[in-house]
């Protein structure tokens, strides 16, 4: 039997769902004006503008600031601006940017692949976990630039080393945030896919991952932070290539400053992309739920 | 997937034996002492006692997510080790998954079945619950009423024979409340459910159920069954229903007066 041929025999209902039908049509339609309008893009130009105002208005105040006091103890940005493009005419820039983002990929993705699930089964295992969390918690405040001796001894001067310093200092707090994420996935969500006869790896699957993903991409995105941190570092000590070369090599070679400064703009502004990057994942709408306002959540 | 079976109306359903439940934290709690009850197909029973009495654990046990410390639970003869698809817990709206969308969530049972019958039946359960329109939407942009209907349809959607429900429309408006109501009521004599449904609220259970289980405050036991022999659809101004309401709020020791 159909039910909705049941209730469609009488005709009072029909004119209920077609009210009803009607009403969810229109609240609908609300509902999408008003998140369009609370859309970043939706914000008014002048909003928009402010970051380029806020770097312009630094750009000026600094040109002005060595013009005046013709101090040699810090390159202006124009002299910066022209040691950028002569890197890039020499082709020193492409060279070292990709050097370092190479360095950065394979040790923050040996850092995802072992961190998480490493993070993720101390929460699922709690003995695991209560055995380990102290080992996490004593290595954790440990620089990764103390592992630079034994990267050199373990692995030589090179890739390695940097890769393995950059691994060192985002997998810890990958793994944390992967615990915590755990911790954070309510009781009910997880009786709720008991409840229809899912296996553990169906949980895993269809509740576990997408119930972390938000606060796990937030735990992603500042260690792509740290990783890229850090590779400034191991690329003064350990190797021959990348921006934290370029900026020590300017300085040893020649007193290169407005190299060196060149280089700290290079790091931040690819610094700054990566953290877009990152950012533009968490408005996937299977994501955004975990960044709505507490309000919203406690509703 | 689960075969639907034909539901017997009056046949014994559920059984709960001699159920007691002690917490052990840092000094015993004892939450349910010696709970019989009998549950029949088809039959919607609420059980009623005040906030922290012990009701929803109750409802744990009997849905398989807590063991209890002694007793038993029967359903269809056999005894519960565990959560089964056959009989849905239904939380407050907290319970809907908000990382998926309204179909998504009530589809969330239905991965085994073929692609065509699982789209068949979403939409038939959207219909049920009045959420046409909506199929798209993640929960974030619903009302706590909607998110319950979501909540309430992906239960359905797998053809379960018993409904758990904890206090289901606790955290909605009273006018939302009364709607959802209604509309449980019409879904339940639709589908011929087996419903056990846990409140804190009288005019709820008396409105609601056939038979409201009275419980104690901790350590929560039964302290009457009253038997609501009113048909549906219910006159709430009735003699009969101020009546039955009025002798629960004296059993609970309230005079319903403020």
């Amino acid at each position: 039997m159909l039910l909705s041929e049941e209730f469609g025999a009488s005709s009072s209902t029909r004119r209920r769902e077609t009210s009803r039908a009607l009403c969810a049509k229109l609240t609908r339609a609300l509902n999408e004006k008003i998140s369009r309008s609370a859309d970043a893009s939706g914000a008014p130009m002048a909003q928009r503008l402010l970051p380029f105002a806020g770097v312009a208005a630094l750009l000026v105040t600094w040109d002005l600031a060595i013009r005046l006091s013709h101090t040699p103890l810090l390159p202006g940005p124009v002299a910066v601006g022209r040691a950028i493009a002569e890197l890039a005419q020499k082709g020193f820039l492409i060279k070292h940017v990709v050097a370092s983002l190479f360095r950065v990929t394979w040790g923050y993705l040996l850092a995802v692949a072992v961190g998480v699930p490493f993070g993720i089964l101390l929460a699922w295992y709690r003995r695991g976990g209560l055995a380990l969390a102290p080992l996490v918690e004593i290595a954790r405040p440990i620089s990764a630039l103390a592992w630079i001796p034994l990267a050199i001894l373990w692995f030589g001067v090179g890739d390695l080393s940097a890769v393995f310093i950059i691994f060192i200092a985002s997998v810890l707090p990958l793994s944390v945030a992967a615990m915590s994420a755990v911790g954070g996935v309510s009781s009910v969500h997880w009786n709720a896919g008991r409840n229809f006869g899912l296996s553990a790896s169906e949980i895993a699957r269809r509740v576990l991952l997408p119930a972390i993903l938000p606060r796990l991409l937030v735990g992603l995105r500042l260690s792509l932070g740290i990783a890229w941190l850090v590779v400034v570092a191991a690329e003064m000590i350990a190797v021959n290539s990348g921006l934290g070369f370029l900026i020590i090599d300017a300085r040893n070679a020649g007193n290169r400053y407005d190299l060196v400064v060149a280089g700290m703009v290079l790091i931040g502004t690819i610094g700054l992309a990566l953290d877009a990057a990152m950012r533009s994942i968490e408005r996937l709408p299977a994501l955004r739920w975990g960044y709505a306002s507490a309000a919203g959540r406690a509703a | 997937m689960i075969p639907a079976r034909e539901p017997v109306p009056g046949r014994m359903k559920l059984e709960i034996r001699g159920l007691h439940m002690t917490f052990r934290a840092e000094n015993e709690v004892r939450v349910l002492e010696d709970i019989d009850l009998e549950i029949r197909e088809g039959e919607f029973v609420c059980v009623l006692g005040p906030s922290g009495c012990g009701k929803s654990t109750l409802l744990n046990i009997v849905a398989g997510f807590l063991a209890p410390t002694a007793g038993t639970v029967k359903i269809d003869g056999e005894e519960v080790s565990g959560p089964d698809p056959r009989r849905i817990f239904v939380f407050q709206e907290r319970g809907v998954f908000p990382w998926l969308t309204v179909e998504g969530n009530i589809g969330f049972g239905l991965g085994r079945l073929p692609r065509r019958e699982r789209e068949r039946r979403i939409a038939h359960y959207v219909a049920l619950v009045g959420l046409q329109g909506f199929e798209k939407a993640y929960p974030q942009e619903l009302s706590g009423g909607m998110k319950q209907r979501v909540e309430v349809a992906r239960a359905l959607a797998v053809n379960p024979d018993v409904l758990f429900l904890d206090e289901p429309f606790g955290a909605l408006d009273s006018i939302t409340r009364l709607v959802m109501r209604g509309e449980l009521l019409r879904i339940w004599r639709a589908e011929q459910k087996t419903i056990l449904f846990v409140t804190h609220d009288i005019e709820e259970s008396v409105q609601l159920a056939d038979r409201v289980v009275v419980m104690t405050a901790r350590p929560a036991r039964i302290r009457r069954i009253v038997d609501i022999d009113l048909p549906h659809p219910r006159d709430l101004s009735s003699r009969r229903y101020l009546e039955l309401r009025d002798g629960i709020f004296e059993e609970i020791g309230l005079a319903h007066r403020i």
